[in-house]
């Protein structure tokens, strides 16, 4: 197996004096979705935003791509190829859906050919291009803060409950989107509650608990394992679907 | 293999972009009313002039100041130490150069002040830049300690000017060509506030377009409502926000520079005073937003300038009965700014 | 027991804090026999009504948190209150009683107004609108010149007991007149030690805990069930109330009531240098701050014009130490304790105790 495209070893993150990590081991293989369930208050936005240096690790190590970054600040962290989709999504409401990508692309214009791709599964950013994006439904706006992280091809994508509050057919279309992304090969590490959303989605998954991990290995096998999912995941995940 | 999965919600028709017209309307109707009131048509022009033009100035001198606290929630004190120093500072191009400054030329007139503004914006600026460095940045996010450490820098600020340009009043006389009235049919309104209000609009103006239209502006919109995701988007909001505290501790050296000349005399004080009408539009115009900020500042002008004729004692609370107003109605101010 | 009881068991926790704090108290105590001359009584005066009125700034800025800039103008209307009272009704304690409900109610009647208004948001936005509220009440009473004096101010006669030339006994105490001067000053004294000991009493009990709890973290302080806007405003309302009490004795002591003395910017900036230098979030840092604020105020001035007349051939250096320019000074310093000594003399004190 190559070198993983993120690695934490032992990461402890402190807010406040709130003890959130408590040593988390975590690898992200290269060209592969990862999926990290978990409950609510597990640590699960923790570890993003850690990686993102949103937060600081008070302890450990993050590996990004073979560099340490765990020391490094958020801007290096999102130019060194780690894009970031927020829980409550990050948008920029007083700015156009056109703005919003214009700013994820920074390399100037965004492409036009990987636009029009993107549109293929999110028609509606197409169609309100210049409308401000405060005005967009729910899973618009969450489908925009997809397409921001995925303007321009980035190494690592970390994608944090898109499904959160959303109709089952816009989870539909992420469905497309996330396959698209798969069949690009994109290193992915997505956050979910929705086991049933990441079923078919994830290569490998991770479970964590009071801020650590307490399974990981590959989804094929816990998707079958279902006294491992009630063991790992409760009834809690079922409340979800 | 692109399949789209067009649904219901994501095809919804949305409304038009919404533009939040109230407030706008204010300002127009406000003017309107006011009419009937003064009675005189043509005093009515002219308190209407000095009211946008006291409105421009006002604006010129917020502006920096509620962009700084929308992009990193600092609210400098301090800022009226910038007029001051920007008007203090003009008079070491403008007394010199009475020459050009008497002489019935504009075009002298212009290059003399021009260099006043230029100075003047280069001087603050460059202190805005210390500032930031000195007094604002170890206290970033502690509010007590950001609006006590400002106050302080302002003290020491106006105390400095004493030491350098000693303790009186400096008279400070409007260039030749812009003296005077022009009659507009039976009102007569004064050239420096036509000329006020055209420096005005063109700060307006380039704002908004810098705003609207460039990388730079669309970063500091954005970072104004979420500067944790412009930072996750790769850019270094640090570098933003000296930069917007930069330019506009120069625009408060600019909107000092008018002042001074509308005021005709320079106090150290003159900033601190001004900072309250400052305070005032940038609640009313909602903390962070530059065309809240924009109309905040001709409306508390204009209000001062028709209960200054109309009811002289009034006047003096006009604007703290302007702000219960505006607050009562929109609590956030006129355009509150969407945060996270 | 009983000091305990007196200081509700909030004590100095500093043997050297201890000794000035008892010294500056002596000292005040026994002004009129210690220190005779008009000029020392009135310094001594002046920073009894400063320990109160800087103790009920802190009560806001350091027990809850909150920046205000209108105290003066609570300041104001007690000694506005007082004045214009005894200035239209005459010198009877009846109306010095009416000058003092009046001002009660006024200043009780705007701090609920503005704190209900603005609390609810956010710090900064509290000291904007207070600014701009304060400001707006010393334009009106300057401008106001038929019903407030204007610029001028009013003078006014107290009643007889309170008059420098009422004499107690005829007899001299140790070589002082027991006279009305005298009397005001006692007058002075001891509400202010009254006035100290109540907000010693309020920021000790449950009630300043939760003020403080809220100042720490108000989210928190919110979510264990405490109304923080009621907290706040009830905060508000006594360090206006306590304020106007102190405006209102410095009327009384100085037979005065004008804009200089009590509504300036130039007060507020010095009760904010007091609380920070002072100590923010104690008390006793009023007493140490106003007593060597005060002090410095009335006599360092002179020893800067020494310095300043000794250098006016360095132009630059001589307009520093001018004695107009002491304010710079003091603005440093001001920022500097910000910076480096957050909790002012008393924290050092403190702090030097336990290292």
């Amino acid at each position: 197996m190559s070198e993983p495209m993120l690695a934490l070893a032992g990461v402890h993150t402190h807010i406040g004096q709130y003890h959130i990590l408590q040593g988390v081991d975590l690898v992200v293989p290269r060209g592969e979705l990862t999926v990290l369930l978990g409950r609510n208050g597990a640590g699960k936005t923790t570890t993003l935003r850690t990686i993102m240096g949103l937060w600081h690790a008070s302890r450990g190590a993050l590996l990004f791509d073979g560099n340490d970054v765990t020391r490094a600040a958020t801007p290096d962290i999102s130019c060194a190829g780690i894009a970031y989709v927020p829980e409550n999504m990050g948008i920029f409401s007083d700015l156009t859906v056109r703005e919003n990508l214009l700013l994820a692309a920074r390399a100037g214009e965004p492409d036009t050919a990987r636009l029009e791709w993107i549109f293929g599964f999110f028609p509606a950013l197409k169609k309100f291009w210049n409308q401000a994006a405060g005005t967009l439904s729910g899973g618009q706006k969450q489908m925009l803060a997809i397409a921001r992280a995925i303007v321009e091809p980035r190494k690592l994508l970390l994608v944090d409950e898109p499904t959160k509050g959303l109709a089952p057919a816009i989870i539909q279309s992420l469905i497309t989107a996330f396959r698209e992304l798969k069949a690009m090969e994109t290193t992915i590490l997505l956050v979910e509650q929705n086991f049933s959303f990441v079923k078919s989605l994830g290569d490998t998954v991770a479970v964590m608990d009071d801020g650590r991990i307490v399974h990981s290995g590959r989804m094929d096998e816990l998707a079958e394992d279902r006294e491992l999912q009630q063991k790992l995941l409760g009834l809690s995940l079922d409340t979800h679907q | 293999m692109t399949t789209t999965t067009p649904t219901a919600t994501a095809d919804a028709e949305l409304p038009r972009l919404r533009l939040d017209t109230p407030p706008l309307l204010v300002l127009p109707i406000l003017a309107l009313l006011a009419l009937p009131l003064v009675g005189s048509f043509p005093t009515w022009v002219t308190l209407t002039v000095a009211g946008l033009a006291m409105g421009m100035m006002i604006f010129i001198m917020a502006s920096g100041l509620t962009l700084v606290f929308g992009l990193m929630d600092v609210l400098n004190f301090g800022h009226g130490a910038f007029v001051s120093v920007g008007a203090f500072t003009a008079t070491l191009v403008l007394l010199p150069m009475q020459g050009w400054m008497q002489a019935d030329s504009v075009l002298l007139n212009l290059s003399a002040l021009g260099l006043a503004i230029a100075l003047a914006m280069l001087v603050t600026g460059a202190l805005g830049w210390a500032f930031e460095r000195i007094i604002v940045m170890p206290v970033y996010g502690q509010h007590l300690k950001q609006i006590l450490i400002t106050m302080g820098g302002m003290i020491v600020a106006e105390q400095m000017i004493h030491v350098v340009w000693g303790p009186d009043q400096i008279p400070l006389p409007l260039p030749t060509s812009f003296r005077g009235v022009i009659l507009v049919g039976d009102a007569a309104v004064e050239k420096y506030r036509l000329i006020a209000v055209a420096v005005g609009l063109v700060v307006f103006a380039a704002m908004f377009l810098v705003l609207n239209r460039t990388k730079v502006g669309l970063l500091i919109r954005a970072g104004v409502e979420n500067g944790e995701m412009v930072e996750a988007l790769g850019y270094r909001i640090r570098r933003l926000f000296v930069g917007v505290f930069v330019a506009g501790s120069a625009l408060a050296g600019l909107g000092g520079v008018l002042w001074g000349l509308y005021k005709e005399t320079l106090t150290a004080t003159m900033g601190g005073d001004i900072m309250v009408l400052v305070f005032i539009v940038i609640i009313i115009g909602g903390l962070g937003s530059v065309g809240g900020c924009f109309i905040g500042a001709l409306l508390v002008a204009l209000v001062a300038n028709y209960t200054g004729f109309l009811a002289p004692k009034i006047a003096l609370v006009s604007n703290i009965l302007l702000m219960v107003a505006i607050l009562l109605w929109r609590p956030q101010g006129l355009y509150p700014v969407a945060k996270r | 027991m009983m000091l305990h009881r007196l200081l509700s068991g909030d004590f100095p926790r500093s043997r050297i804090l201890a000794l000035a704090l008892l010294a500056i108290v002596a000292a005040l105590a026994l002004a009129p026999f210690l220190f005779p001359g008009a000029r020392a009584l009135n310094v001594a005066a002046t920073i009894c009504v400063f320990v109160v009125l800087v103790a009920s700034y802190d009560l806001l800025l350091g027990y809850t948190g909150i920046v205000s800039f209108a105290h003066t103008m609570f300041y104001g209307i007690g000694a506005y209150g007082i004045g214009l009272t005894l200035h239209s009704v005459g010198p009877t304690w009846g109306a010095v009683f009416m000058g003092l409900t009046i001002a009660l109610l006024l200043s009780l009647a705007l701090a609920l107004v503005i704190g209900l208004f603005s609390l609810r948001v956010k710090a900064i936005f509290y000291a904007m609108i207070t600014l701009a509220v304060a400001s707006a009440f010393a334009v009106l009473a300057s401008q106001l010149s038929d019903f407030t004096g204007g610029e001028d101010g009013r003078t006014f006669g107290v009643p007889e007991l309170l008059r420098p030339g009422f004499r107690l006994v005829e007899a001299e105490v140790f070589g002082t007149a027991i006279n009305g001067k005298l009397i005001t000053y006692y007058l002075v004294f001891f509400s202010a030690l009254a006035l100290f000991l109540l907000l010693l009493r309020v920021v000790n009990s449950p009630f300043g805990r939760v003020l403080q709890a809220i100042r720490e973290n108000d989210f928190r302080a919110e979510a264990l069930g405490y109304r923080t806007v009621v907290y706040r405003t009830l905060a508000n309302c006594l360090s206006a109330v306590v304020a106007t009490l102190a405006g209102a004795l410095m009327a009384l002591w100085l037979r005065y009531a004008g804009p200089q003395t009590t509504l300036s910017f130039t007060i507020m900036m010095d009760i904010l240098l007091i609380v920070v230098i002072g100590g923010m979030g104690t008390l006793y840092g009023a007493v140490v701050g106003a007593a060597l604020f005060i002090l410095a105020q009335n006599y360092l001035q002179a020893l800067m014009k020494q310095g300043s007349d000794a250098l006016v051939a360095v132009p630059l250096l001589a307009n520093l130490l001018h004695p107009d320019r002491w304010l710079l000074w003091l603005g440093v310093l001001f920022v500097l304790s910000v910076y480096f000594f957050p909790t002012g003399i008393v924290g050092k004190l403190r702090n030097l105790k336990r290292s």
